[in-house]
């Protein structure tokens, strides 16, 4: 009956969820069984939660606020290579943090474009380490993502407005007032509460770019209590502050509506009039300009410096490269099947199950990847040497980290499938694999390819949690092209950066173009 | 013989009981208005709504609690009776076996059964490049494959023109003579009753009645369904 979910359905779901929540839940049990009092946290320990709390305000702050023209000018004009913009504002989310940073320094840097221009010109260079170097790096990646909130929310308002308004003679202010703004203090809560969500859990860019102790986060103080101290108790205390600053931040986020990321239909422009003004056309064609410069300077940089040293790149590397590529591949398989399954349960099963089941699946967007290392280390521990299982473990943390967004992304396209193939699949007897091969997979080839490429992607790029367990001779790439960079082999950390780079792009984009191609009708 | 032995579906303030029997190889349409429950009548046979209380029988066997594709029975929905993604002949294949691992044999089964209904040459087509009308054809073909003795139509054919749509009860009425199976067709056009000839249950007010001749039933209809079909009275 309508109720009666299939036996395969219903096992693989009830052991997606288990692992899951024993991956999440049971990583947080053993981090709260094994953390101190709050009164071991000393100075550095309370700098660090207050500097994580300013820079992801400053973060998401300076993020949307600086959207708000980009998103404008980008909702009303229409120009070459707008569409490439677009999509270019979806790349930063699956770019390596290490490459970004990277890059970043490129430009910002001590030896960087905008400190060589300062010298000459007999001024001092910039100093990028410190909150705002953290600042600027995750405005690097949110400022993209924030912009496609807010031109979302554009181009959600309905033309017969702009007409109407053009009808009325409005002005641009008017406009602004009467359609603008509303839409904005709907739409910019939600992405101001994303970023600051993401930006809570900043560890890569805090590590690379804090500058020591004035710029340390919880998340980089876990790892330092873990690392240097070896002390796991403080490590767990913190990573317990870790959660409790997330799961604040995520419960504000859920209260807001938060606007879906990767819907499409962003290409189309609404028809717009009394936009020809000379002032006006200066300030979108400004506000467009410097966020292309922006955004493509340092990845521009990344592939001029890395060019040359490329066929010199070290064998280490390549070895690195490779590991690399096996635990996004591994990743990218569990994160996808726990999300498939979870999704098919979700749809298939009881009513009852549906929601804790789809609330496990998105669980990891409120902890962090070095919340569930050490709660993983701690259970490891006493069974196996969490040194020899680094790799394996990075893939599942990976996986649990990515499986909200590919669960998000296939649950509509599972749902789909069931509501209106269901009946014709049950009436022909189709069930358990066959119907998986014949209905399922194809109807969800396409968000199918894009969560695979998604978790490959981030895979790849991840330096967080193998930075707890790293085994120092058999580092992943975003972990040897920290260690060059750390020793000022610069050429050689170039080299890795534009590897890592092409590495995560042809892995997202050969994933997504497997789920295309796929998907037929 | 199909025989719905006191059952009754209660879905919060709707109500439909019945308690009828229809004879192998008969042919009877579903009329009654809208939302007095035809549907949910067919979907209690086909087994995707369970009743609340009662039996459903088949030659003498109880299917109450049967999975839909355990039960003797084809259903052509009123749309989606096809997987876009597949061809026509996989969407007739999957009538033999779901897994769709054919046989030589099987595969020149499914040929002939799309020959049958005019679909020669179009095995390959997918849903997309076929016309409404062939697509019905492509759901009936399925359905004379599997050659179950029950055919439940659920207002298969509302979507076509007047004459495509009496061509295709005619192609039903063909299927079933040819494979022996009973038809029970959803429909709120009485013509297409008269194009299915044979007999007729008139849902209304919270009950399916027995059948009865169509010619006779329309040609008198009882109040209810004069109201229905005349209009007035509301």
């Amino acid at each position: 009956m309508a109720d009666r979910a299939d036996p395969v359905i219903r096992t693989a779901g009830a052991v997606s969820a288990a692992l899951v929540a024993l991956l999440t839940l049971g990583a947080l049990a053993a981090v709260a069984g094994r953390a101190e009092g709050l009164p071991r946290l000393g100075p550095a320990d309370w700098a660090a939660i207050r500097f994580t709390l300013i820079q992801a305000v400053l973060s998401a702050g300076f993020s949307v606020a600086l959207a708000i023209p980009v998103a404008r000018a980008l909702a009303r004009r229409r120009f070459v290579g707008r569409e490439l913009l677009v999509t270019l504002l979806g790349a930063p989310f699956i770019l390596p943090v290490i490459v970004a940073v990277f890059g970043l320094l490129a430009v910002f840097g001590r030896n960087g474009l905008i400190s060589q221009a300062l010298v000459w010109a007999g001024l001092e260079p910039v100093h990028i380490y410190g909150l705002h170097g953290v600042v600027l790096a995750h405005v690097f990646f949110n400022l993209p993502l924030a912009t496609r909130f807010l031109l979302q929310g554009w181009l959600a308002i309905p033309a017969e407005r702009f007409r109407l308004a053009a009808a009325l003679g409005f002005t641009p202010a008017d406009v602004a007032r009467s359609l603008e703004w509303p839409m904005l203090r709907a739409v910019a809560p939600g992405a101001f509460l994303t970023v600051l969500l993401i930006c809570t859990t900043s560890f890569a860019v805090a590590l690379t770019l804090g500058g020591g102790p004035r710029g340390t986060t919880v998340e980089l103080a876990i790892y330092q209590a873990f690392r240097f101290d070896f002390d796991l108790a403080k490590a767990a205390l913190l990573a317990l502050i870790q959660v409790a600053i997330c799961a604040a931040a995520a419960a504000l986020a859920w209260r807001v509506a938060i606007p879906a990321g990767f819907g499409g239909g962003l290409d189309r422009v609404t028809e717009r009039w009394g936009l020809t003004g000379t002032g006006l056309r200066l300030q979108d064609g400004a506000a467009i300009l410097l966020a292309a410069l922006f955004l493509l300077t340092p990845m521009a940089m990344i592939v001029a410096e890395g060019l040359p040293g490329l066929t010199g790149a070290s064998p280490d590397i390549w070895a690195a490269a490779l590991r690399s590529f096996a635990v996004a591949l591994g990743s990218a398989a569990l994160a996808v099947t726990l999300a498939l399954s979870m999704a098919l349960a979700v749809a298939a099963g009881p009513r009852l199950w549906a929601a804790p089941v789809g609330a496990l699946a998105q669980l990891s967007i409120a902890l962090s990847p070095l919340v569930i290392g050490t709660g993983l280390f701690i259970l490891l521990f006493p069974v196996a040497d969490p040194m020899t299982l680094a790799l394996p473990v990075t893939a599942v943390v990976n996986a649990v980290m990515s499986l909200p967004f590919a669960y998000r992304a296939l649950a509509p396209a599972v749902a789909d499938t069931g509501l209106v193939y269901g009946r014709l699949s049950d009436s022909l007897g189709l069930s358990g694999w066959a119907r998986l091969r014949i209905v399922v997979l194809p109807r969800v080839a396409r968000p199918l390819g894009f969560a695979a490429g998604l978790s490959a992607a981030l895979s790849m790029g991840d330096l967080g949690v193998i930075m707890l367990f790293a085994a120092p001779d058999a580092p992943t790439l975003p972990m040897q092209m920290y260690r060059l960079m750390a020793a000022y082999r610069m050429d050689e950390a170039a080299a890795a950066a534009l590897i890592l780079l092409a590495a995560s792009l042809a892995l997202f984009w050969v994933f997504d173009q497997a789920g295309r191609r796929h998907a037929v009708a | 013989m199909l025989w719905l032995d006191g059952v009754a579906v209660e879905l919060g303030r709707f109500r439909l009981t019945a308690s009828l029997e229809v004879p192998p190889g008969a042919r009877v349409a579903i009329l009654g208005p809208s939302g007095a429950g035809k549907s949910t009548l067919l979907s209690v046979i086909a087994g995707f709504q369970a009743p609340t209380a009662g039996r459903v029988l088949w030659q003498g066997q109880d299917i109450t609690g049967a999975d839909p594709g355990d039960r003797p029975v084809s259903v052509v929905f009123q749309d989606n009776n096809l997987f876009p993604h597949l061809t026509a002949a996989e969407n007739v294949g999957l009538g033999l076996r779901p897994s769709l691992r054919l046989s030589a044999e099987e595969g020149s089964r499914v040929a002939a059964v799309l020959a049958r209904v005019g679909l020669e040459g179009r095995a390959d087509d997918r849903p997309a490049q076929l016309s409404g009308g062939e697509q019905s054809r492509v759901a009936l073909a399925r359905v004379l494959l599997r050659a179950r003795p029950l055919m439940l139509l659920d207002e298969p054919f509302a979507a076509l023109g007047p004459a495509l749509k009496a061509e295709m009860l005619d192609l039903v009425k063909a299927v079933a003579a040819e494979t022996g199976a009973a038809v029970l067709m959803v429909t709120h056009d009485p013509e297409d009753a008269r194009r299915l000839g044979g007999q007729a249950i008139v849902v209304e007010a919270g009950r399916a009645a027995p059948p009865r001749d169509t010619a006779a039933l329309l040609d008198d209809p009882p109040p209810g369904l004069r109201a229905y079909l005349e209009g007035g009275g509301e």
